[in-house]
């Protein structure tokens, strides 16, 4: 019987938005029946521009930084587009995929993606900004997936 | 040894080499033999896995100058 797992994104910063696309698309490759349920923040990347997807240092402490920063500095107009850069840099440096890499790979593998009809009407969000390949519905939807899952993940 | 497809995976970091892995071995047939070569070391333990659970086979693993080889069949 084919295994499956479903993940729960809700987060939608670049560093937060590797591992529910890394863990679906490598649980696909392995045979695995998956389902993404993007609530909240998580929303953000199901966009089809992902280019404002990004990572801050402010209130982020383990992220590894060239020179240690203090937090006044890391306050500053500019740094989160400039943390963002180093790491896509150093990201494609080391080999990793893009996230609409992932992405794609994720859909081309059946990954099913729901988008949470109730924080898409919270936050006014225009489905027309979302990619094509978007289910939506509410929690008693994806527990009716979730709940005969080998692995569940909240990220 | 023998094979019937190579795939370049050099410079991929995870989950790449598994997921290229996984479709390579989409359009051979059943006993075909595919050949991986990878330079993240983490994929070593991943090839493993991914035999383990689809059912393929590894039939063998090499380093050779910090890439590694593998040898996978086809289920």
């Amino acid at each position: 019987m084919t295994k499956k797992m479903a993940i729960i994104a809700t987060k939608g910063t670049l560093d937060m938005a590797y591992p529910p696309f890394i863990l679906a698309s490598t649980a696909a490759a392995l045979g695995y029946d998956v389902q993404i349920f993007f609530t909240f923040y998580g929303l953000q990347l199901l966009r089809k521009d992902l280019s404002d997807v990004k990572i801050s240092p402010l209130a982020n402490p383990a992220m590894p930084m060239p020179v240690p920063m203090p937090v006044m500095v890391q306050m500053l107009p500019g740094m989160e587009s400039m943390a963002t850069m180093m790491m896509k840099q150093k990201l494609k440096k080391h080999g990793v995929a893009t996230l609409e890499e992932l992405r794609d790979i994720c859909l081309e593998a059946d990954v099913k993606f729901i988008a949470c009809q109730m924080t898409v009407d919270l936050f006014e969000f225009d489905k027309s900004e979302f990619i094509d390949n978007v289910e939506y519905g509410g929690a008693a939807m994806f527990f009716g997936f979730a709940g005969e899952t080998d692995i569940c993940l909240f990220v | 040894m023998n094979f019937d497809k190579e795939l370049n995976a050099r410079g991929l970091s995870c989950p790449l080499p598994i997921v290229k892995t996984k479709k390579s071995l989409a359009d051979m047939t059943s006993g075909q033999v595919l050949k991986v070569i990878a330079t993240d070391c983490g994929a070593v333990k991943d090839m493993q896995a991914f035999a383990d659970q689809t059912g393929n086979t590894l039939m063998s693993t090499a380093e050779e100058n910090g890439e590694y080889i593998f040898f996978m069949k086809k289920k």
